[in-house]
């Protein structure tokens, strides 16, 4: 089993999608986190923005980090022929 | 093999679509007989017998004599039911039970929850589990085996997973004794071990096989005994269905609330401060006797003794240093109620700049732990054995976190829809006409719910309630005037979150001796039976010990559960995605990482927390249930300087890492 340039190539964009959607992950609970007093002062829907991250708006952003990265990665496996034989 | 799968999953839609329908029809079933007059205490033993025999029959049909059956269910659950059972493996008695709760008495600091239990599936994803379904073995110190080579990994691996899951597996029995104790009346001992009967059938015959599909009709009960009551509640109070969107304007209420409450110029205001005023002279009053009582020593205690009458002396403190530590904890107390309310959504409370920024570094390195932690406790990462496919495994990470998020996405809604309603309703209500669910409450569990007329006006004032976290989900059904029967539902969700952590953890703990230690280690020639009744008599034992250790009921579960975090992740995580990401780790490195993550964790727990008696000062202000965040950098470090050291990995070694990052590696286009 020789890995190819393809295959690299494949695992090369595997860890960019990776980094890019740990980036928003970090942004996401970190940084809103750091800065919740000051978010506080916006209100969204009722909720002051700070305290809505943290209870709702972070958990929905992280469900749709890992559809996406699965739907994402489903695709590149079919895209670079990595993909599992037995798949309907 | 795609035949049968598809019609395998049609199947499994078919059965548990018949199962949910079964369930709430039962329960109109048990709210008709209510009305018909059924008493609550047989209520409450329906439900425990009908959803402990549930589960035993499910456990009883899914028997099996297979090794990959009994380890990883045979690698065909699909993605959606892996993720419900994932939902259910996670979710324990303190989410579902304490996790509204803590909501309720901390505010927005008790969010570091809600987004570490959550956030920590964005690194099972993206890590972890599409890799470990690639590598494809039975248990995670298998993956440290096979990857650094040789038995030291494996065993580190193995005492590391039996430390943290033996830590949670502890609070989880803990919880099913007393859920058990309070809807049947039984002692929480017996409830330790009825409870223990429960986790056992479904397990013993079936191992991983059984557990999964108990999981996936465990979190159907959950999901719904958790949804109705916030649903009607919120209908009471936002004419909304949909809390988790409307709450917002409840949020803004109770915020207007704790500011009239705050005030002493309102009428409210005042009589809340009236109260205060008691608490601070009290406080005063315990101050001025600890002093006498470093003047006067026993002397000063035995005429203080003397002037009472013997019903009092009684509950006297008996010597010197009872005293001393009786009223320290009087003085601590009554100077907390005497404080102001706090503010429901403003993070990181403190007394001046300096304290609140403590308190946000501790938040933010709460979460990282929770994160890190979720992304390496054993019995989670397990789950992703037993999808068909990497494509699966994938997936079920998705629905592993939907179905949670269900959960945690409506326990801050409910917290604020309860607290609403104790300061709109409660607060200002007259004693003599308390609500019917404040006085059943007082009378069940003083830790529960305590509530004294301290000044006297015969009105409720918030300062002279005083709630245990663990109200706000038991008390709900009755908050928003259901019947008895959701009571109960209630209490069956909880004793189903608890009993499915359990079951997890247990089969995490006696697969990692009965695979790791005896198969891999002791006899790799055991025949297949040999294995089994290996397996199934070490379930047996290790669950025996932890039913023993709780019924000692040893103290503060709160602490365990997060200690188990924050070591799970020092331990696992830095060589978990290491050993993928970074082809040039080897076992030196894995080892000196993971003992060294592992070692600077218990080092600043055993430190830091009081119950050890060091006290020394701590790092940066964090707190000991956070020693994660300096473990998992040192785990890191560790990897990297040891490998770096020491010659690459084998070829053979190499290979398998490309093995686990490209799903198919033989190239089919």
């Amino acid at each position: 089993m020789q890995v190819t340039e393809r295959m690299q190539e494949y695992w090369s964009r595997n860890l960019r999608i990776t980094a890019i959607l740990l980036a928003i992950w970090f942004v996401v609970t970190y940084v809103a986190s750091f800065y919740a007093r000051e978010l506080n002062e916006i209100t969204v829907l009722g909720f002051p923005l700070g305290f809505y991250m943290g209870a709702q708006g972070s958990l929905v952003i992280y469900c749709v980090i890992i559809a996406f990265y699965a739907g994402y990665m489903n695709r590149l496996d079919r895209t670079y022929g990595v993909h599992e034989e037995d798949e309907d | 093999m795609a035949q049968t799968q598809s019609a395998f999953n049609a199947n499994l839609k078919r059965y548990y679509s018949f199962y949910t329908g079964g369930f709430i029809a039962f329960v109109i079933v048990l709210a008709i007989l209510e009305q018909m007059g059924l008493p609550n205490k047989i209520i409450g033993y329906v439900f425990l017998l009908a959803t402990i025999g549930l589960y035993a029959g499910i456990g009883i049909m899914s028997r099996t004599a297979d090794i990959a059956e009994y380890y990883v269910a045979g690698r065909k659950v699909p993605a959606f039911f892996n993720g419900m059972a994932t939902g259910a493996d996670w979710m324990s008695a303190a989410s579902f039970i304490g996790m509204a709760g803590t909501l309720y008495l901390t505010g927005y600091d008790g969010l570091a929850f809600i987004m570490g239990w959550t956030g920590g599936y964005v690194l099972v994803a993206l890590f972890l589990a599409p890799y470990l379904r690639k590598f494809g073995q039975f248990t995670i110190p298998d993956f440290l085996g096979a990857r650094y080579g040789g038995n030291l990994p494996r065993m580190i691996g193995v005492a590391a997973a039996i430390i943290c899951s033996f830590t949670y597996v502890i609070a989880q029995i803990y919880g099913v004794g007393l859920i058990t104790a309070r809807f049947t009346g039984l002692e929480f001992g017996v409830g330790v071990f009825v409870g223990l009967a429960g986790i056992l059938v479904c397990s013993f015959l079936g191992g991983m096989r059984a557990v999964t599909w108990t999981q996936v009709a465990q979190y159907v009960i959950l999901i719904v005994a958790y949804m109705i009551p916030v649903v009607w509640l919120s209908m009471k109070h936002t004419d909304s269905p949909i809390p988790q969107i409307s709450y917002g304007y409840t949020l803004q209420k109770v915020t207007a609330l704790e500011k009239e409450l705050n005030d002493p110029n309102s009428t409210r205001g005042a009589a809340e401060a009236s109260v205060r005023k008691i608490y601070l002279e009290r406080a005063a009053a315990a101050e001025a006797k600890l002093k006498a009582l470093e003047a006067g020593g026993a002397e000063y205690l035995a005429t203080e003794k003397a002037k009472l009458d013997e019903s009092a002396q009684a509950s006297f403190p008996a010597d010197v240093a009872a005293a001393k530590a009786a009223w320290t904890k009087d003085v601590s107390t009554n100077k907390a109620k005497a404080g102001p309310v706090k503010a429901h959504a403003e993070p990181f409370q403190g007394k001046d700049e300096a304290a609140r920024n403590t308190a946000r570094l501790n938040f933010l390195a709460l979460v990282f732990c929770l994160m890190v932690g979720t992304a390496s406790l054993p019995h989670i990462l397990m789950r992703y054995y037993t999808t068909p496919s990497v494509r699966e495994a994938r997936r079920s990470v998705g629905w592993s976190l939907f179905f949670i998020f269900l959960l945690y996405f409506t326990a801050p809604a409910l917290a604020v829809l309860v607290k609403f309603d104790i300061y709109a309703f409660l607060v200002g209500s007259s004693f003599a006409d308390l609500p019917a669910w404040v006085a059943n409450w007082a009378a069940v569990d003083k830790t529960l719910m305590a509530i004294v007329d301290i000044n006297k006006d015969g009105l409720v004032q918030l300062a002279e309630i005083t709630i245990g976290g663990d109200l706000i989900v038991l008390a709900t059904p009755e908050i928003a005037g259901l019947p008895y029967v959701i009571a109960g539902l209630v209490a069956a969700g909880g004793l189903a979150a608890a009993l499915s952590t359990a079951d997890g953890l247990l089969l995490t703990i006696a697969n990692a001796l009965s695979h790791d230690v005896y198969f891999k280690m002791i006899d790799p020639n055991a025949s297949t039976t040999r294995r089994l009744a290996i397996a199934k008599g070490l379930l047996l034992v290790v669950a025996l010990l932890a039913a023993y250790v709780t019924s000692l009921k040893p103290g503060d579960i709160l602490f365990l559960v997060g200690a188990a975090f924050s070591l799970a992740a020092s331990a696992f995580f830095p060589a978990l995605v290491l050993g993928v990401f970074w082809k040039r780790a080897n076992q030196t490195g894995a080892v000196i990482g993971m003992l060294g993550g592992l070692a600077v964790c218990m080092f600043y727990m055993y430190t830091t927390y009081p119950f050890f008696g060091v006290n020394a000062p701590q790092w940066f202000g964090i707190n000991p249930i956070s020693a994660g965040i300096f473990g998992i950098p040192v785990g890191f470090l560790g990897v990297i300087i040891g490998s770096l050291l020491t010659p690459a990995p084998s070829r053979e070694v190499q290979e398998l890492v490309d093995h686990v990052r490209y799903p198919n590696l033989e190239g089919n286009t």
